[in-house]
């Protein structure tokens, strides 16, 4: 039985006040979105529409794939294709290794993590900086990322401390994040400054002008991608938009989801390589092709990444990132993970207590829950159901297509939970922290009898 | 007069049978015609949610061969209603007296809202009440506006509630997060279900609640678990049973 | 088959039925764009005021202390400060490490999120200029804010002359215990001056 989920995710709630205290940083990330949401009267119809263009665009994938392409080498950007993450690697490698490059300065894409371009590039002697602050954190910490938005967010500003004075050779003791935020930018600046190509990610690759858009809060990618002449952007095929003007809609949506902001700091859109320089985009399928195939789960292909149903998800708050077996966290993480391979993450989609408001919140109205729940369907027929639990819901489903059995059933739970010996199995973990429920006499249909009874007397 | 077909959940008859009179009670007060049809088990949710749609099927049947003859189809929780309403669907087909019946099968405060109309209920009962919104009336059936999103407001178990005279209704921190009873994954997820549930009940301490109200006896009897084995003063208590416990007060 | 045939065919093996595209909502408009507009800058995390005209701006932009204090200058917009480091005339953008302060015209204002619409050809030779400066000051004429981002969207054309951003407030980052903390890469403030 796969219980990985509910292992990692007990002994992260072992430590409650830390498990709060993770819990309360993300929340306050739902407090924003709200506030940041509800400043905007038409926010409902945005998320329809954004809905409703993400569903137009995956009905016709490959047609604005085709579109992005053409206009995009129009422009002069080198456009590639990589069936998988390892097509994917060696085309990004054989372009730096061409152009003698050895430090690449790297923006947040989680394609890359998916794709692990660090390490392959890393075993070929380049050395790859992650730029944006979270990211550079997890990496000199040799950890992936917690969370999608904010890759150290299970990490307390202490122990960032001791990690800078560890790797970057910051003094002892800091903890200021503005103290600890400034040696980063000035160990980062120089990076960039040796760096000699940018690798991003694709927030919108845009199908009728053929260019690309990047945001970011801290000016990473325009840093990374603004002073070497070489330019490679990682993007997954769900990332191409028809028109310019679906941005207005999208990034109305993203950064208010994401953090609460009206709009990121920095939306770049990259039309052209620099004078003299290269843009390559590199289009990658790796299994998407396969999803936007089954109809329950194809709207998850919808994504723009924003991190909300992370940060919504109160299970996500009282586990941390590192309880989820798959690479992105929460319940996107949880449908995407578990589509990729049902076996390794079968766990995922049973660690949701289904309650939806991963779906609400999401901005292009992905029915994450339901996705989620489709999910189990999914790992019970592929016989991946631990077999304790199949076998306790076919013993119920037989008990409770007859009255009779369901009627001597109950009286036997009930029975057991008076004489205080139901703490067995499911009992006895329900009963850890929580009192079973008192067990009435008396069942609802018996004293509905009763009270005919006594009527018709 | 509509006739009303009482569909209990399997564990409200077994664990609340007072929630299934209180339930009945109020139905009747209504002028209602209430029957409660006896062959009645379960709707098949622990199966469905659990993945095992082939063991919710048959149930499924049972439940729309029982409940098809009455007007109306009524329950004391929203998670069961919406296994009606939203999942038989996936399980029988597009099946036109499956829509039919789906239409017309209530989750109780929606049905004295919605369909009986009720604008003034008789009764007092001053406590200071937190409204706990049990995610599957909130998100599936709509009883009230999550707070998630940006639509006009709505709460039809505070707009009945807030009938009763003396009543405090409790505005708390958190409105609607889930309280991690979630079917299988209060066991299943023990340890997260239950740091769910405590911090669900102090969120409603905090806001100095004596009762906690809600439309799903399995969340609350999830919260009630965690209450009593941390000996707190605070009762959960279904809105069928308030109702009922007010108009004894007048 | 190439990658490029296998992933386009699968995609359309694999594609429902077409689904039209919806309409986008009418979004929202500001009775005083210029005022929320300032507002909004100030919100994420900038400075912002109002000026009548050229000689003007030229004199609120010697009145920020950030100026004041300069070594190294650039300016992009005639008639406000001045460059003491001609950015058109270096070859290597890397030579730009070290401006304080860099004044830069923008196209376009947004009333509901501060940003401000940088086309590459504002930028002059080296687009770097706007992230690698110490910091940043921007102008935007008033008749050039918009309410909201899909209509300016409407308004400007992304793909010409190949670059463009939006610019919203100073860089900032909160990965530290989400505190939020300005200047992380790029500018450690964001100075907009609205004219007319």
């Amino acid at each position: 039985m796969n219980t990985f989920h509910a292992d990692k995710a007990a002994a992260f709630a072992r430590d409650v006040p830390h498990a709060h205290w993770h819990d309360t940083a993300l929340w306050f990330m739902r407090v924003k979105r709200d506030r940041g949401a509800g400043s905007v009267p038409e926010w409902e119809k945005l998320r329809n529409a954004a809905s409703g263009i993400k569903a137009h665009t995956l009905s016709r994938l490959a047609d604005y794939l085709e579109e992005f392409e053409r206009n995009a080498k129009a422009n002069g950007i080198q456009v590639h294709w990589a069936r998988d993450g390892a097509e994917h690697n060696r085309i990004v490698g054989g372009i730096l290794e061409a152009h003698g490059v050895k430090l690449v300065a790297k923006s947040k894409s989680m394609l890359t993590e998916e794709c692990g371009l660090n390490p392959y590039l890393e075993a070929r002697g380049l050395e790859i900086v992650d730029t944006d602050l979270g990211e550079r954190i997890v990496q000199l910490a040799h950890e992936p990322p917690s969370h999608i938005v904010m890759p150290a967010i299970h990490k307390k500003k202490e122990q960032i401390g001791e990690l800078f004075h560890q790797t970057i050779g910051t003094a002892e003791g800091l903890s200021d994040p503005k103290v600890l935020t400034e040696a980063a930018r000035q160990h980062l600046r120089r990076k960039f400054l040796g760096a000699q190509a940018g690798l991003s990610g694709v927030n919108f690759a845009i199908a009728d002008t053929g260019g690309i858009v990047v945001v970011t809060n801290e000016g990473n990618a325009d840093m990374g991608t603004s002073l070497p002449p070489l330019h490679i952007a990682s993007m997954g095929v769900e990332k191409v938009i028809p028109r310019a003007r679906d941005l207005g809609v999208f990034l109305r949506l993203l950064a208010r989801s994401a953090t609460g902001q009206p709009i990121s700091t920095y939306t770049t859109h990259f039309h052209a390589p620099l004078r003299s320089g290269e843009l390559h985009v590199v289009i990658v399928d790796n299994g998407r092709s396969e999803i936007l195939g089954r109809e329950t789960f194809r709207r998850s292909l919808s994504c723009i990444r924003c991190g909300a149903c992370l940060n919504t998800c109160p299970v996500y708050r009282r586990s941390g990132g590192y309880s989820y077996s798959y690479l992105i966290p929460g319940p996107i993480g949880a449908v995407l993970g578990a589509q990729r391979d049902p076996v390794a993450h079968a766990s995922l989609p049973f660690a949701s207590s289904l309650c939806g408001s991963c779906s609400d919140v999401c901005p292009v109205k992905i029915d994450l829950h339901h996705e989620i729940l489709a999910l189990r369907e999914e790992i019970r027929s592929r016989k991946i159901l631990p077999g304790g639990k199949r076998l306790s819901m076919r013993i119920a489903g037989v008990v409770l297509r007859h009255p009779a059995l369901y009627r001597a059933f109950g009286w036997l739970a009930r029975s057991l939970l008076r004489a205080g010996v139901a703490r067995v199995g499911p009992g006895a973990t329900w009963a850890r922290q929580r009192e079973l429920p008192a067990a009435p006499k008396e069942t609802f249909r018996e004293l509905w009898k009763k009270e005919r009874e006594e009527k018709v007397a | 007069m509509p006739t009303v077909g009482l569909f209990i959940p399997c564990y409200v008859d077994q664990f609340y049978p007072r929630v299934g009179m209180a339930t009945l009670r109020v139905l009747r007060r209504l002028g209602l015609e209430v029957d409660f049809p006896e062959e009645q088990t379960c709707c098949g949710q622990p199966m469905y949610n659990s993945g095992c749609a082939g063991d919710a099927r048959p149930l499924a049947e049972r439940f729309v061969r029982i409940f098809g003859r009455y007007d109306h189809v009524v329950a004391p929780s929203g998670s069961c209603v919406s296994m009606v309403r939203n999942h038989f669907r996936e399980l029988l087909g597009d099946r036109p007296e499956l829509g039919a019946l789906a239409a017309r099968t209530y989750e109780l405060c929606e049905y004295l809202v919605d369909v009986v109309g009720v604008k003034s209920l008789e009764g007092s009962f001053p406590r200071k009440v937190g409204l706990h919104r049990s995610c599957h009336g909130l998100r599936e059936l709509r009883l009230a506006r999550s707070s998630e999103r940006m639509d006009p407001p709505l709460d039809k178990a505070r707009q009945l509630l807030g009938q009763l005279r003396g009543i405090e209704l409790l505005d708390l921190e958190r409105p609607d997060e889930c309280c991690g009873f979630g079917g299988t994954f209060a066991v299943n997820e023990e340890a997260v279900s239950c740091l769910m549930g405590k911090d669900r009940i102090a969120d409603h301490e905090k806001a100095g609640a004596e009762i906690i109200a809600g439309y799903d006896m399995s969340c609350l009897m999830h919260l009630d678990g965690l209450l009593r084995r941390e000996r707190k003063p605070i009762r959960v208590m279904h809105v069928a049973e308030i109702l009922e416990e007010a108009r004894l007060n007048p | 088959m190439t990658a490029r045939e296998a992933i386009l065919s699968a995609l359309r093996r694999n594609a429902p039925t077409t689904v039209p595209p919806p309409d986008h909502p009418e979004g929202m408009r500001f009775p005083d764009p210029v005022a929320q507009f300032l507002e909004s800058v100030k919100a994420v995390g900038g400075a912002s005021a109002r000026v009548a005209d050229a000689a003007a701006l030229q004199a609120a932009l010697s009145a920020l202390p950030v100026w004041a204090e300069a070594k190294k200058t650039v300016s992009l917009v005639p008639g406000a400060g001045h460059s003491t480091l001609d950015p058109d005339a270096v070859a290597d953008p890397h030579q730009l490490e070290g401006v304080d302060v860099a004044v830069i015209a923008g196209a376009l204002g947004v009333a509901e999120n501060g940003a401000v619409w940088v086309p590459g050809e504002n930028l002059g030779r080296h687009r770097a200029i706007f992230v690698i400066t110490e910091h940043l000051v921007l102008t935007v004429r008033a008749a050039d804010v918009v309410s909201n981002m899909q209509e300016a969207y409407e308004r400007i054309r992304i793909e010409r002359p190949g670059y463009g951003v939006f610019i919203s407030g100073p860089s900032k980052t909160a990965d530290i215990e989400q505190a939020l903390v300005i200047g992380a890469h790029g500018a450690r403030s964001c100075s907009v001056f609205v004219v007319g």
